[in-house]
């Protein structure tokens, strides 16, 4: 078993779902600043079978929970003070998500449009469907690409 | 500052008064000939759209007002690399109100946050076409003297015809309303519409020949069956008359019900129905106009007491 130390301040992202990682740490901006961070890929897990998990020491005020909760929000957040989990974070999606996907839609505006944020808008909760806000094109991934 | 994108942009009772407008515009032109004196729309078409352009423009001249814009991406500054928000900024200088179209779906939307005059969706690629709605909407409620309580059979392309789409949205917020979906398998209403009506417990009923329901029908919204939409031109033999309509397939039909088409029309309707009195669709462009003017009074905040 890998052992990784613990962290003073910061947060532990469990239960993350296996492979996800690596695209969690990108859309949280972590590649663009100098905290540290340990990823812990294909870890074991009872409840999942394999699950990653990202421990990120850095200010507990900095993390944008809306973009994780997009991507996962069966995630488990833990805040860490002082060495000790001091609060879990429950994850709800946003209403709506900026600058995170991109709509995929050729006869979209985004397609054109030099410097257009690409917005998405929560359109249908019960099955976490966003839509394009300027062509309300439903959000689908492309394999291998965004999220 | 208020902006048109989607017809679901009003409310219902804002419609009715944009409607109570239109009616009365279109009972004493003369009296709203001169209320837009001095102001300007923009119709700013990227792709050609000769109908709804001449139909802005006509609604703004007819309410005393001039026009300006360009009626193709390539004999405007786009052709040059422009983007849509910088062009509205400019446009914004020089007029009062737009009419944008647009191939790509949410320009408008995108020029209206950066306008500084209102801005009107006139046709964004698949995505809405709310004028044409309005015009719908406001055909049906002069012809019946109301949107609710009728059966409505939409028949042709149900697939990728956004009128359609659009025009159904509209509807469902009235009561009392039945649809009848009339298309070929390969060209049906999407499911999320028929989701939709489920959830929110509104009839419907799909069939596949116009005969079938024909005599239901208060209303009936013809569509062009397009060639390109079927995957072999068998299926497209087969299919193609079943929404053709002919002096014989009307017989069939209520002796008041109407009938509707965005226009224009290419051989879906037998020329011969146009003397039918039941044959409203010239009329409907007609409505279009008074639409129009009613909605360029209301989104630049004027009044007839101000002409």
């Amino acid at each position: 078993m890998l052992n990784i130390g613990q962290i003073e301040e910061g947060f532990v992202l469990d239960h993350i779902q296996a492979g996800k990682s690596m695209s969690i740490y990108k859309h949280l901006g972590l590649d663009k600043n100098e905290d540290t961070v340990a990823i812990i890929k294909n870890a074991r897990s009872n409840k999942m079978g394999r699950k990653d998990i990202l421990k990120v020491e850095c200010d507990i005020n900095t993390l944008d929970l809306d973009v994780l909760a997009y991507i996962d929000h069966n995630i488990t957040v833990n805040v860490v003070k002082d060495g000790e989990i001091v609060d879990k974070k429950e994850l709800v999606l946003p209403k709506e998500i900026k600058n995170v996907i991109k709509c995929h839609n050729p006869r979209c505006i985004t397609s054109i449009e030099q410097g257009l944020p690409h917005i998405f808008v929560l359109a249908d909760e019960k099955n976490e469907v966003y839509r394009c806000k300027y062509c309300e094109e439903k959000y689908a991934p492309k394999d291998g690409s965004d999220i | 500052m208020r902006h048109l994108m989607n017809p679901l942009d009003f409310s219902a009772a804002e419609l009715d008064e944009l409607f109570d407008l239109a009616k009365s515009i279109s009972e004493d032109p003369e009296k709203y000939s001169r209320v837009c004196k001095g102001k300007i729309l923009a119709t700013c078409f990227y792709e050609p759209s000769t109908r709804t352009r001449l139909s802005f423009e006509s609604a703004m001249l007819r309410l005393g007002g001039e026009v300006l814009g360009f009626s193709e991406a390539s004999s405007s500054s786009a052709a040059k690399g422009e983007s849509v928000s910088d062009t509205i900024r400019v446009i914004s200088c020089y007029a009062d109100i737009c009419a944008m179209r647009h191939p790509k779906e949410g320009a408008p939307m995108v020029a209206a946050s950066r306008s500084g005059i209102p801005v009107i969706n006139a046709g964004d690629g698949g995505h809405q076409h709310p004028t044409q709605t309005l015009t719908d909407l406001m055909t049906i409620r002069t012809l019946r003297g109301s949107l609710n309580n009728f059966t409505i059979g939409l028949c042709g392309d149900l697939k990728f015809g956004r009128t359609v789409h659009s025009l159904i949205e509209a509807l469902m917020r009235y009561t009392g309303i039945r649809f009848i979906f009339i298309s070929p398998p390969e060209l049906k209403i999407p499911d999320y519409i028929t989701d939709e009506l489920n959830a929110k417990g509104i009839e419907y009923e799909e069939v596949i020949r116009l005969e079938d329901s024909i005599g239901d029908l208060d209303i009936l919204y013809m569509t062009r069956v397009q060639r390109e939409r079927f995957f072999n031109e068998e299926d497209y033999v087969r299919l193609k008359d079943f929404y053709v309509l002919t002096n014989e397939k009307l017989q069939l039909a209520k002796e008041n019900m109407m009938v509707l088409h965005p226009l224009p029309r290419v051989n879906e309707i037998s020329v011969e129905v146009d003397d039918d009195p039941r044959a409203v669709y010239f009329k409907q462009a007609q409505y279009g106009v008074y639409v129009r003017m009613a909605l360029i009074m209301t989104l630049l905040g004027l009044e007839v007491q101000n002409a």
